[in-house]
């Protein structure tokens, strides 16, 4: 019996892939062919399928995986807003503690521009690409702010003038330093978490508990 | 040209309609055997009515203003309405009373997720039975519905809502807690749980207590692992399975961690799995509490099926594909009660609209 005992996996490209592959791999998958073909999406042998983040809670609540691996910024931001709205309908199962990183507020150094654009214009202007986190951000914290949804780098819109403070992850602030930005407020620490198809959760009960408890009695190391 | 209907609407035409009606004949035939009759209510309630019951995230999403200014609302079930009809129109009626419908509700929804804001259900509502007796028949009847319509692999999981609330009162949790842990479960959020958990600063064995018992589900077997203060909800579920007959009891999954986004349910609730589609079919649950809010106090018990998620199920069943069957090996030959994988090697299908 394969470690992951014929469940399907949805695990993400990008920042999380390697530490998602490692730990696939300290469960004694062969990941090799994962590792080396980066543009197959479907590796059926060991049951895996890739995707950016974003789209594993999709594809893990339509059922296509049974469980998936993604960034609690990703969770978050798919979140149901208010009461009486859906989410995302997925289990969270664990937090796997790699990919570390912090959900914050940031705006130009020296005088905070943002204070200023409250004080004097009563609303200020936040550029993010997670526009539920930051709005949610921006009512918990009673301030009155726009949204600016943007999906390359984030960091020019404060230098370019067209808002006075981002909302973005950032792991070391390095980015933010560079571009002459400064953390103001940390909102909330993401790290990569293992979610569950609810029906396979179900059907699938004993496969996945095995899973799980593979998962735990790694040593401590590999889950951050 | 284009003539565009909103969003989660849809039209029906006639091949699918021919499709849904054999599902829906099926499903009457079964619920009238069974001495369930048929009713109708209108679509459109007044909203103060609708409001009496707790409708959590299922709660009426469309409202409207008559002539007179009076604020009506479009139902998103069929339970409230019919606990209204029973209340009023059935004032004094002997109990028990056995109602089934087929009817439209309305839900409201998150744009481009694909769901319906216009549903078809189909359901029975036994009103005046209690536990376990009207829970048994109520599982009974929804297994030969699922059985007559020809759906193979489904399964049926059965909680109680009462359960985790029940551990947490026993294991003297701050009530200023309990809202918080109940919400990370109903989230099925259960990293959350573990953080609301220590941030509520409770530890050790109640801690594990707390986190482990919602992540049960199984056979039979599961219910002797129960934990002390869990004995009232599991001899419940007990008292259940042992009325049930056979073919009705092996379908049955026990999920101690179950709960259904409605408010009003008060003891056990279930949910239809069914490996070709992603998410549940329907579901259902006892609403002991309901009734008396409408001014007649009785135990109730009922379920709706999402006909078109039934529709989708059916015929991913059929072709052997469907979300789950891709690529799963066959589980369960360990009678533990979980996962009846079968065959298929096609590509996925994501399932859920209905």
């Amino acid at each position: 019996m394969s470690p992951t005992n014929g469940l399907t996996i949805a695990v993400p490209r990008g920042a999380l892939f390697e530490d998602t592959v490692e730990l696939l791999s300290a469960l004694g998958l062969d990941t090799q062919e994962l590792r080396s073909n980066d543009r197959k999406l479907l590796f059926e042998d060991i049951g895996v399928i890739t995707m950016r983040p974003s789209d594993v809670p999709t594809y893990v609540e339509a059922g296509a995986a049974d469980l998936g691996v993604t960034g609690k910024d990703v969770l978050l931001e798919q979140a149901a807003q208010s009461p009486g709205e859906g989410g995302r309908d997925v289990y969270e199962l664990l937090d796997l503690g790699y990919g570390r990183c912090t959900m914050v507020l940031a705006s130009k150094a020296g005088p905070d521009p943002a204070l200023e654009a409250l004080r004097r214009l009563g609303v200020m202007r936040v550029a993010t690409k997670y526009p539920r986190i930051a709005a949610r951000h921006m009512e918990e914290t009673g301030r009155q702010a726009e949204i600016v949804e943007v999906k390359g780098s984030v960091e020019l819109a404060p230098l370019t003038g067209v808002v006075e403070a981002i909302v973005d992850l950032t792991a070391t602030g390095t980015t933010l330093a560079e571009n002459n930005l400064v953390v103001r407020e940390e909102i909330v620490e993401c790290t990569a978490r293992l979610i569950a198809n609810p029906v396979a959760h179900k059907l699938k009960a004993a496969s996945i508990d095995d899973f799980l408890q593979q998962l735990r009695s790694l040593p401590a190391a590999r889950l951050g | 040209m284009s003539h565009p209907i909103p969003s989660g609407t849809r039209d029906v035409l006639p091949e699918e309609t021919r499709e849904v009606r054999a599902i829906t004949d099926a499903l009457r035939r079964v619920f009238e055997r069974h001495g369930y009759g048929e009713i109708y209510t209108p679509a459109l309630e007044y909203e103060s009515v609708l409001a009496r019951a707790d409708m959590a995230e299922a709660k009426p999403a469309y409202r409207v203003f008559d002539e007179s200014g009076a604020v009506l609302a479009l139902r998103s079930d069929m339970t409230v309405p019919i606990a209204r009809v029973v209340a009023t129109r059935y004032a004094a009626s002997e109990p028990p009373m056995r109602f089934c419908y087929f009817a439209h509700c309305y839900r409201g929804v998150r744009p481009q997720r694909g769901q319906p804001r216009e549903l078809l259900q189909a359901g029975i509502e036994l009103i005046g039975s209690p536990a376990p007796q009207g829970t048994a028949e109520s599982l009974t009847v929804l297994c030969h519905s699922l059985d007559a319509v020809g759906l193979k692999d489904y399964r049926v999981g059965l909680g109680d809502a009462s359960l985790f609330p029940a551990l947490m009162a026993s294991l003297q949790v701050p009530d200023d807690a309990r809202a918080g842990l109940l919400e990370a479960l109903a989230l099925r959020d259960f990293v959350g749980l573990e953080h609301a958990l220590a941030d509520a600063g409770i530890s050790g064995e109640a801690s594990e207590l707390l986190l482990e018992v919602p992540q049960v589900r199984g056979g039979p077997d599961v219910l002797a692992q129960m934990p002390a203060p869990a004995h009232d909800a599991m001899m419940g579920l007990r008292d259940i399975l042992d009325l049930l007959e056979p073919a009705v009891a092996e379908r049955v999954i026990f999920d101690l961690g179950l709960i259904r986004n409605i408010g009003y349910y008060t003891g056990a609730v279930f949910e239809v799995y069914d490996p070709a589609l992603g998410s549940p079919i329907g579901g259902g649950g006892r609403y002991d509490e309901l009734l008396g809010r409408f001014g007649r106090s009785l135990p109730a018990v009922g379920f709706a099926l999402g006909v078109d998620r039934l529709h989708i199920a059916l015929a991913g069943e059929e072709r052997g594909t469907g979300a789950l069957l891709a690529g799963s090996d066959e589980e369960s030959a360990s009678g533990d009660g979980t996962a009846r994988g079968a065959a298929g090697q096609t590509p996925v299908r994501s399932g859920p609209t209905g």
